[in-house]
């Protein structure tokens, strides 16, 4: 039924095009390579140029030229043509090449639908409080460049900017609408491309000397708790990641192999939370010691870690309960406790002679320990973010040379310590504290709260965390790491904040992001769930969603389309008054018809009620003033007059 | 094909809206999604499972955005035709293959304008035009002419796909309107026939006795009756010709006979109707003389209109 715009653009519209081209180009040039940037900004201010200087497009084969170029780069930079960044950069290109091939309006038509296109693939980069409101101001933009295109050059910039912001506005009922109950699937629906999830930070399933100490450097949030019962005031807070009980000298890692499930007993009530992970594109759970119980789909690994059944590749909720008291494998199989007595040979002999002595002077495990405690608690061993690098021999190197060193240094060391003197021991990676938000009372925890602790297994006791780092820094564990560390240590400035409003600010910021992310972000299929029940509707399928969503939708448009046609123009005051005075007439029966001038309608009332025609002689000659008459301001007499007749009895 | 017509003349209803002036009510207006409308629904569908599969939950909001956009923009687009005042106005006569042009006036009673309005009564011959807030705007609809006589004006579609370019709303309208088509002048014209004067005299040489005066020259007139002298005093005003008295005392009765007998009836009311328009250029006094029907000789665009239009409307 429709003709294909083939009209020719008018000279005004390309600015707003560029406008939209710009605004939607522009979030993604902050991790794209420095040349796609540079390449789509000359793009677009030849484009611009061009449309300045009144010149004509380049040609086919200039262009042709030109996604050759582009395309060729893009699969040199990515080695691909598909995939998250490459295919954005695609677009990106597109979309800035297009300007050059602006002729009619279907050009600019797909320019505006190219523009809402990459206004999605911004979500995929960040989900934030910022790049929403950017991208609604970029969608109002788009939207009123398309309403310039369609509407020719009488458009005005101001009126086209309101009314593309009113029919922006119309849209969000039907979005809020839709966002609650369209059915949510939780994807993916198909395999992602490699690089869907990449640049992620967070803890590693190796530990290095330095490891942890870089990422303490990072104020990026790890995960928020929300406990759901009251926390124990003592309570210490050992989030559980990977336990790393394989040394090689140098590095740290799980060891492989079939691992037999634990036995655990709890010696205290269980305590419930919450965990939002951030993406980590690890499957660790980072449950508190020791999880008692865990959502569905994953398990502990033997080790006490908690394990999802997939890599965290985006945010997630889950629920998890925890005992802070447990005993972990009083009944150990000695090929574990071979494996966690294991050393390589060559290095650290300082180190095992040390711990040899150590044995040959005392009897039990626990004295032993007490004496690498002493050591590290003795004046010499300091805490620092920046510890000196270490050699090949790491572990002697740190406790007889440097002495300096983060809280992996101080596990490392201790746990060789007591392989070296024959007590089963292992390093545990994951994160200690964190911090509350007084404001909506979910527990932060950053990547500067990452932590690394050993543990060590005694006879009819099983495994028992020790935390070197206690003995060296208390402050580390009893009140976080702006206190244990020195001033002058390169810790993030949100995490040093100590002055009360900026800390404040912060608070207030983060519960925010934090509301963001749970209510909005976070709205998946479970919170559908709950959600609708909330509002009556239990036990919700697709099906009644769809019914729902249908009726809702219907309704909301047969609103917005009663609002449209049940507008009536407004009549200028003189009208309405003139009106008024018709209406009086009508209920003395006297009735205007239909094409009745009021000159007219004078004549014959004085024929049939002289009296009323000398009340209305008054208002006609009013009236017509207003219409014809160039003296100024006429509508005043007018109300009297009208007033006056209806006063009249 | 005949359930088609039948189908569509029960829903758009094409009967003749008369002379009045068409409010376009709800029931009068359609709409459809246009190319871009497509385009714009399926990428919406490609971002929506875009978004489900990267579980981008601003994405689904951008997604339903959009389509709620989507939605506003066809109730806009409906608007933009809906309330609109047609008033069917007048045309002018014109030769048969010339173009026709139908006058209408559209008003807005709306506090906003309408945008981009298109209107049409033949796919090649489209009209665009807005009516700025609270306004009328008077328009001329192009229609073809091909054949003498009355040209009916055939139903009018206008359309928009104001302001989002997703929807074509569109209605027909039929106002009873229609223009005069005259017959097409003859372009290998035979020369005019004498003129049938009393006293015999031949057009062009009795007529050359008694200057009466200047006036200004026309096409059809010949060059020796130029006045070069006259010219030479001015050269800014157009070129005058002598006006002589004399000729125009004989009148010029065209008639049906006169026209070569092999022609067909529409080669030779062609004919005839160059002869009138050329006599009137020549300033003669001229009658027609049709079969069934005569005008008196006479000048003057009320007789030459008068000529014409029976020329135009000759047996039908």
């Amino acid at each position: 039924m429709s003709t294909p715009a083939k009209q020719a653009l008018d000279h005004g519209c390309p600015p707003w095009l560029i406008a939209s081209a710009l605004l939607t180009i522009a979030p993604h040039f902050e991790h794209q390579p420095l040349w796609l940037s540079a390449f789509s900004a000359a793009l677009l201010v030849w484009a611009t140029w061009l449309w300045h200087q009144d010149q004509r497009l380049p040609g086919r084969w200039p262009m042709i030229a030109l996604v050759g170029l582009a395309c060729s780069g893009i699969f040199v930079e990515y080695r691909t043509l598909f995939g998250r960044d490459a295919g954005v950069g695609m677009l990106v290109i597109f979309m800035a090449m297009k300007l050059l091939e602006l002729r009619s309006r279907r050009d600019a038509n797909i320019i505006t639908i190219l523009g809402y296109f990459l206004l999605l693939t911004h979500y995929l980069y960040s989900q934030s409080i910022p790049t929403g409101l950017w991208l609604i101001a970029a969608l109002w933009i788009v939207t009123a460049a398309q309403i310039r295109v369609n509407g020719g050059p009488l458009c005005r910039i101001r009126e086209t900017l309101r009314y593309a912001a009113m029919i922006c506005l119309q849209g969000i009922p039907f979005m809020l609408v839709l966002f609650v109950l369209f059915p949510r699937i939780s994807g993916p629906l198909w395999g992602l491309p490699e690089d869907a999830h990449a640049g992620r930070t967070g803890l590693s399933d190796s530990m290095t000397p330095g490891s942890i100490a870089s990422l303490a450097q990072s104020a990026e949030i790890a995960f928020r708790v929300r406990f759901a019962d009251p926390l124990p005031a003592t309570a210490k807070l050992y989030w559980r990641g990977p336990v790393l009980d394989n040394f090689d000298g140098r590095a740290w890692r799980s060891s492989a192999g079939a691992i037999p499930r634990e036995t655990l007993t709890f010696d205290s009530a269980p305590i419930r939370y919450e965990t939002t992970l951030e993406a980590n594109n690890q499957r660790w759970l980072l449950a508190l010691d020791a999880p008692s119980t865990l959502p569905p789909d994953s398990s502990l690994d033997g080790r006490l870690t908690a394990q999802g059944r997939l890599p965290i590749t985006q945010r997630q909720r889950v629920q998890l309960a925890s005992s802070l008291d447990y005993r972990l494998n009083v009944e150990e199989s000695p090929k574990i406790l071979h494996q966690n007595l294991a050393l390589p040979a060559r290095f650290n002999p300082q180190a095992r002679s040390l711990a040899a002595s150590w044995r040959a002077e005392t009897q039990t495990p626990q004295a032993i320990i007490d004496k690498a405690l002493e050591l590290f608690a003795s004046e010499r061993f300091a805490y620092t973010l920046e510890p000196p690098l270490l050699g090949e021999n790491s572990i002697d190197e740190f406790l007889f040379q440097t002495r300096r060193g983060f809280c992996e240094h101080y596990a490392a060391a201790f746990v060789v310590l007591m392989r070296a003197a024959g007590i089963p021991a292992r390093v545990v990676g994951g994160y200690l504290g964190g911090e509350q938000n007084p404001l909506d009372g979910y527990w932060v925890i950053r990547q500067s709260d990452a932590h690394a602790w050993a543990e060590v297994w005694l006879e009819g006791r099983g495994w028992r965390r020790i935390d070197p780092t206690a003995v060296v820094a208390p402050a580390r564990v009893d009140s976080g790491i702006s206190d244990a560390l020195p001033a002058g240590e390169p810790l993030p400035a949100l995490v040093q904040m100590r002055g009360t409003w900026l800390r404040n600010l912060r608070h207030r910021w983060e519960a925010l992001n934090n509301a963001w992310n749970q209510q909005i972000l976070g709205y998946d299929p479970q919170r559908q769930r709950e959600l609708l029940a909330k509002l009556g509707l239990p036990d919700s399928d697709w099906r009644s969603m769809a019914t729902m969503l249908g009726g809702l939708g219907t309704l909301l448009m047969a609103s917005m389309l009663a609002w449209t046609l049940y507008q009536h123009p407004k009549h200028d005051p003189a009208t309405r008054l003139w009106h008024t005075a018709l209406r009086h007439l009508a209920r003395r029966q006297v009735h205007c018809a239909p094409g009745e001038t009021p000159l007219a309608l004078l004549r014959r009332i004085e024929k049939t009620d002289p009296k009323l025609a000398q009340q209305l002689n008054r208002v006609v000659e009013c009236y017509l003033l207003t219409r014809y008459g160039d003296a100024g301001d006429a509508l005043n007499p007018l109300r009297d007059a009208v007033a006056q007749l209806t006063r009249w009895r | 094909m005949r359930l088609l017509s039948t189908l569509q003349q029960r829903l758009f209803r094409w009967q003749s809206d008369g002379v009045a002036p068409i409010r376009l009510g709800q029931r009068r207006v359609f709409i459809v999604p246009s190319h871009g409308g497509m385009l714009f629904s399926s990428a919406l569908i490609v971002m929506l499972i875009g978004a489900i599969n990267y579980s981008l939950a601003l994405g689904h909001a951008l997604v339903f955005l959009l389509a709620g956009v989507g939605l506003s923009a066809m109730i806009q687009t409906f608007r933009n035709l809906y309330g609109l005042v047609i008033t069917p106005g007048r045309s002018e006569p014109v030769f048969a293959g010339e173009i026709a042009h139908f006058g209408l006036t559209l008003g807005n009673e709306r506090p906003t304008p309408r945008l981009a309005l298109e209107l049409s009564a033949v796919a090649d011959h489209m009209v665009e035009t807005a009516i700025p807030s609270q306004d009328t705007v008077q328009l001329t609809i192009p229609l073809p002419s091909t054949r003498r006589g009355w040209l009916d004006l055939p139903k009018i579609r206008l359309s928009t796909r104001y302001p989002l370019g997703l929807f074509t709303a569109w209605s027909y309208l039929q106002p009873a309107m229609r223009c005069l088509v005259y017959p097409c002048p003859r372009p290998d014209l035979p020369p005019l026939p004498a003129a049938a004067s009393d006293s015999g005299d031949q057009y062009g040489e009795g007529g050359q006795d008694d200057f009466s005066g200047f006036r200004e020259r026309q096409a059809a007139d010949s060059p020796r009756h130029i006045a070069w002298k006259a010219n030479a005093r001015d050269d800014r005003r157009p070129l005058l010709v002598k006006q002589f008295s004399g000729g125009a005392q004989g009148t010029l009765i065209l008639s049906w006979s006169m026209t070569p007998t092999s022609l067909d009836t529409e080669a030779r009311l062609s004919i005839l109707t160059g002869w009138i328009l050329a006599a009137e250029s020549a300033a003669l006094h001229y009658g027609l003389e049709l079969p069934g029907s005569s005008i008196p000789a006479g000048r003057g665009d009320a007789h030459q209109r008068r000529c014409l239009e029976s020329l135009a409307l000759f047996e039908s």
